[in-house]
């Protein structure tokens, strides 16, 4: 802005002077942020790790660490980080969205029936029919948004009204077009979405634009902070925090490439996820966002249009609902009466609260969509491969579920005591 | 002092329903003045600011914010005159850091659309240090974390760090000890000596007597006297907040 002139004195400032952070104070910080129950992705990572190692163990010889399996839990993982991406939108502000999932389905479903080719067929070319239906399901997500702010009505009952009506919408496009009630793709570019794969060489090349792209950010960002002379973390965590990711990124790409390379889909699910990351850690909106969240009457007398900023979260909710359900469609090369339906919407919730993101709204980061994606995925997966029947799977996940909420609730209890948020 | 007054209001009146929370009163504050709002529970002194500041829609009467009328129906139209407001309540996110808090609505951006962190927090500690506040450890930490003397700083402190001519206080001691309220009271003090108007509400006559120019005082959501501490005691306030004269309300019980 730049009316933010401002009743300054004069006196000399004497702030983090520019100085880095010793090592033992960063830690130190660290630890009493994870003692106060602000437990970060700590609980993620941990429950990432005994996923893995239980069904590593578990499906050991049913190949569950072989590079094939992999790529398939990528492959598995990219739409629920989509559809979940949105999810984390409207968790921040405190709302939730229970429509998501045959919302995602409408979009496919339109989309699918934009591609029918033929003398009969609508023939419309794939990027018309993809945009279609991300419009049509923003608009959905509009309009949940609409009735929430306008007629003051929980978003949790607006939006279980929506997952009825939008699954008989599913199963009337259907069946309409369809005896049998299933539609293939006919469009061989949607089908690739997530059929296809990075060469091998490009999964490097992105690996590496990525990677420089994080380093330079951050040393920008320690740049600009020693300018205006604020105390900067040690440079060590920087270094760890850049290394880090080289190196499991790296892995990632190189696991992926001694099988058929990296998904497509996680590719485009992992462009969705930065930029809304993006979006929240770095605009005004995002911003906005987190402090409806925090405290609406806060945010409201702040001059934030807060009913605009919960609207936009069911836009963004339901606009990615059809990106993962395009994503999933693509992936079974067709759309059915029953594209929507199963675990999904449990999943890609569950996605969002495994990740970290709050229930209680105004906690929470973007990322987390990703690393609950690979948690609710590897469960899935390594389930799978068991061949558990779907009774056991659904307790399975009710308890994955389940856990992820009481972490939450005792974190938030937590840091109430201790007073972090 | 004679200057002219910065806000004046002119009958206003503001009724919820069945309760007349404010009846035709006029108020104004001036430069480099204190004026305190005084009343008992009730008398509608948190509506009145709650209008100033355009929380809440005036049903009638007239504002004037130096000399010329204005209307002001959100928020934003009151930053804008350049009128801050500290709530009873603060309002503050706890989720977010200080920095984030004290620029909340008016965030620096660079290239546009990215924010300007390191540009606030710079801002953010000028202004704190500049209103002598050191106890807070880290602009960066959430406000949650923070004890009510130091959230009451940096909800003062978000109010004078924008170029605002009038500053308004809801009961900003009345969560705070005996060595909080002496700074606040202290910052009220400093504040106005920089020619900005403010305007405090508290319960506390002992502290009004001490840092106000001039008191309002409230009753029933009517304006029954207006003070100056040097020419009055605090009987006669007191007198006037329980049993102070009112003009008949259409369809008031007596
Ligand atoms: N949002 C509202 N809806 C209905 N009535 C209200 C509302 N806000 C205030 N009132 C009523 O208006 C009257 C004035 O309230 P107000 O909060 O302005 O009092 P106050 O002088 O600030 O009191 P206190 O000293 O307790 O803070 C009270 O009778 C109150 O119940
Ligand atoms: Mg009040």
């Amino acid at each position: 802005m730049s009316d933010m002139t401002k009743a300054r004195q004069a006196g000399p400032i004497e702030a983090g002077g520019g100085k880095q952070q010793t090592l033992g104070e960063y830690v130190n910080a660290w630890w009493s942020r994870i003692k106060g129950g602000d437990l970060g992705s700590l609980p993620i990572i941990i429950g990432l790790i005994l996923i893995i190692g239980i069904f590593g163990y578990l499906a050991f010889d049913k190949n569950f660490f072989s590079a094939r399996n992999y790529v398939n839990l990528l492959l598995q993982v990219s739409g629920i980080t989509a559809i979940a991406t949105g999810v984390v939108f409207v968790l921040l502000i405190g709302e939730i969205d229970l429509s998501i999932a045959f919302v995602g389905a409408v979009g496919s479903v339109t989309m699918t029936l934009l591609l029918t080719q033929g003398e009969e067929g609508l023939n419309w070319p794939w990027y018309a029919a993809v945009g279609a239906a991300m419009l049509v399901t923003t608009l959905i997500g509009l309009l949940h948004g609409a009735i929430i702010t306008r007629a003051g009505v929980p978003s949790f009952v607006v939006t279980l009204a929506g997952l009825l009506a939008w699954s008989g919408v599913v199963l009337i496009l259907t069946t309409q077009y369809s005896k049998a009630g299933t539609i293939v793709i006919q469009d061989p570019v949607v089908k690739g979405v997530a059929n296809a794969f990075l060469p091998k060489i490009w999964g490097w090349i992105v690996y590496a634009v990525v990677i420089i792209g994080f380093a330079a950010t951050e040393f920008y960002q320690r740049a600009s902070k020693a300018r205006q002379n604020l105390s900067i973390k040690p440079m060590g965590i920087s270094l760890f925090q850049i290394i880090g990711l080289a190196v499991i990124a790296g892995a990632a790409v190189w696991y992926a490439n001694t099988d058929r390379g990296v998904p497509v889909s996680i590719m485009i699910s992992l462009v969705f996820l930065f930029f809304w990351l993006f979006i929240a850690n770095r605009t005004r909106f995002g911003r906005y966002v987190y402090a409806v969240g925090g405290n609406p009457e806060a945010a409201r007398r702040a001059g934030i249009n807060v009913n605009m900023i919960r609207i936009a979260c069911f836009m963004i909710s339901s606009f990615m609902a059809s990106v993962g359900g395009i994503i999933l469609a693509s992936r079974l090369g067709s759309v059915s009466t029953n594209t929507g339906g199963g675990n999904l919407l449990l999943n890609s919730i569950a996605a969002a609260v495994v990740g970290g993101t709050s229930l209680f709204g105004g906690t929470g980061r973007v990322t987390s969509a990703l690393l609950g994606a690979l948690v609710i995925a590897s469960v899935e997966n390594g389930m799978g491969l068991m061949g558990w029947n779907s009774g056991v799977k659904f307790v399975v996940n009710g308890m994955v579920l389940l856990a992820a909420v009481l972490v939450d609730a005792y974190s938030r209890r937590s840091r109430a005591s201790s007073g972090i948020a | 002092m004679d200057n002219k007054p910065v806000l004046e209001l002119k009958g206003v009146s503001k009724n919820f329903g069945a309760v007349q929370a404010l009846y035709n009163v006029d108020f104004t504050c001036r430069a480099g003045e204190v004026m305190a709002l005084v009343g008992d529970n009730g008398a509608g002194k948190s509506t009145l600011i709650k209008g100033i500041a355009g929380i809440y829609k005036l049903d009638a009467g007239e504002v004037f914010f130096e000399g010329k009328p204005v209307t002001i129906t959100s928020p934003r139209d009151t930053a804008d005159l350049g009128i801050e407001v500290v709530y009873q309540d603060l309002a503050l996110a706890d989720n977010l850091d200080v920095v984030a808090n004290m620029f909340l609505g008016r965030e620096a951006l660079t290239r546009g659309i990215l924010l300007d962190e390191a540009k606030m927090e710079q801002e953010a500690l000028e202004t704190l240090q500049s209103l002598s506040v050191t106890t807070i450890r880290s602009v960066r930490q959430a406000v949650a974390g923070l004890s009510g003397g130091q959230r009451q700083a940096i909800a003062v402190a978000k109010a004078v760090m924008w170029n605002s001519k009038l500053v308004i206080l809801d009961e900003p001691t009345a969560a705070l000890g005996v060595a909080q309220t002496r700074q606040v009271l202290d910052l009220v003090r400093r504040l106005a000596d920089r020619g900005l108007a403010v305007v405090i509400i508290s319960h506390n006559l002992h502290d009004i007597f001490e840092v106000a120019d001039r008191i309002t005082c409230l009753r029933l959501g009517q304006k029954v006297a207006e003070f100056i501490p040097s020419e009055t005691t605090q009987q006669e306030v007191v007198h006037a907040i329980t049993a102070g004269e009112l003009d008949t309300v259409p369809g008031m019980v007596q």
